[in-house]
């Protein structure tokens, strides 16, 4: 590796706030030797304790999470939050604007927010998010909360990269409950009730509640709802209490560790796949000429799939000996 | 590969003035360039924004100042950046600027001072062209 990199990696180690974020900077624009870093790191990681946050677009997400990592904070904790915005897909730039909400806590010592953008990925969570996660851990973080982009019904990436899973509602956002129905309601290991200043709260709890009663499953425990205001602080206290019994329980070991490494593995290998066949094709006429052949109607686009996957994604005749192979 | 490095600005206001107006128009201007705008609303303190410039690890700072305290928050900010270690990261001002204070600040080590009128065109371009990036 590079001995500029390996500094950084010594540096971010002790903590280091500028050489953590260069590593992340690193890592996230998949620059030479991101994976080197990742490598190095991967053995020092696993302690830290991570808590994604989701929920649909203006459900006081950023507020909460300010709230709670200040609460943190206070108990002592280190704490890394990242922060996900969507990218414009029409730019590819974007404004992240997570940090407004979260103004109290910006020159805490112990508190280090880093802002990231989708860049194309989509289900809440971009990719490199997960490696972040790591780089927080490995630089010394008790916690780290991910906070993802406004989800709709099925974005659940964020389970896959999170030990628990806090989703953040609201009332009077619509019908939020069939917001949250499908996929996002099955993730959650908490439901919070946001802004229930506003009224109507506890509606939205008692309906959360019976949903969650129709639940055939009863081995598996139900996770709690409660109702909190980010911004007159009713209730987080009890969002306290559970989360630091979350926390708690991280420290005794998690049962997802082995399902969520499987997880891992696929999501590298199918970005690296991708990334490998697109190259291949670009670098071989760039399917001008399969193009040209389904527009004169004489291919279709399945079966110029199947003829590219078959030509750059299988190893042909596995068995026949290679040149250079040991006999 | 490295395709994906992106330009990482973030859009300050330091101080007590509240016209968030000309902040919102670069950040968003600056978003259609492809740039990725960290901001962090209003009334910020020096010391805040030197910390979100060092974890965001971002390219360049925009300061907009509208209060007429542009020259002793820009000698703050600068100051803490170099504090950190990251004077490397550029900074511009943006607000109402008198043409005398201009100088001033380049000689503190501003990259570019743009008021009222300038075109987001130009301060792409100008960023672009300090960092030597195309992204």
């Amino acid at each position: 590796m590079e001995e500029k990199l390996a500094l950084m990696i010594e540096a971010a180690r002790k903590s280091n706030e500028r050489a953590l974020a260069k590593l992340i900077s690193h890592v996230e624009d998949r620059k030479p030797g991101w994976k080197d870093i990742m490598k190095a790191i991967y053995a020092e990681t696993g302690r830290t304790c991570v808590i994604g946050v989701t929920g649909s677009p203006g459900a006081g997400k950023s507020s909460l999470v300010g709230e709670f990592a200040k609460q943190l904070g206070d108990m002592g904790y280190t704490i890394g939050i990242i922060a996900v915005d969507p990218s414009s897909p029409f730019s590819g730039g974007a404004v992240l604007g997570d940090r407004i909400r979260m103004r109290d806590i910006s020159t805490y010592k112990n508190i280090f927010i880093r802002s990231m953008a989708t860049r194309g990925m989509l289900g809440g969570l971009c990719q490199a998010a997960r490696d972040v996660v790591r780089i927080m851990d490995f630089a010394g973080r008790d916690i780290v909360i991910i906070e993802t982009v406004g989800v709709g019904q099925d974005e659940i990436e964020v389970v896959s990269a999170s030990d628990y899973v806090v989703l953040v509602t609201y009332p009077g956002g619509g019908d939020s409950v069939q917001a949250i129905k499908a996929g996002v309601m099955e993730i959650a290991d908490i439901f919070v009730v946001n802004k229930c200043d506003r009224g109507g709260a506890d509606v939205i709890v008692s309906e959360i509640s019976a949903m969650l009663d129709l639940s055939t499953e009863t081995t598996e425990e139900i996770p709690p709802v409660i109702k909190v205001s980010a911004f007159t602080k009713e209730g987080i206290d009890k969002l306290m209490e559970i989360l630091s019994e979350f926390i708690q329980k991280k420290n005794e070991g998690s049962h997802y560790q082995k399902e969520h490494i499987r997880q891992e593995v696929m999501s590298i290998l199918e970005t690296e796949m991708v990334t490998l066949i697109k190259e291949k094709i670009s670098s071989n006429g760039n399917m001008e000429k399969e193009l040209k052949l389904i527009l004169s109607g004489k291919s279709d686009p399945y079966s110029v799939a199947d003829e590219l996957i078959k030509r750059f994604a299988v190893i042909k005749n596995p068995k026949q000996k290679r040149k250079g192979d040991f006999q | 590969m490295g395709q994906d490095s992106k330009i990482r600005v973030l859009i300050a206001k330091p101080g007590l003035d509240g016209h968030e107006r000309g902040a919102h128009v670069v950040a968003y201007g600056l978003r259609d360039e492809g740039f990725e705008v960290i901001y962090t609303g209003l009334r910020q303190t020096p010391e805040q924004i030197v910390s979100a410039a060092v974890q965001e690890d971002v390219d360049v700072i925009g300061l907009s100042i509208l209060s007429g305290a542009h020259l002793s928050l820009t000698k703050k900010v600068m100051e803490g950046l170099k504090a950190k270690g990251a004077n490397d990261v550029l900074v511009t001002v943006g607000g109402i600027i008198p043409e005398e204070d201009k100088k001033t600040l380049e000689e503190m080590g501003v990259a570019g001072v743009f008021t009222s009128g300038s075109k987001i065109k130009d301060i792409a371009a100008l960023i672009r062209t300090k960092l030597g990036k195309n992204a």
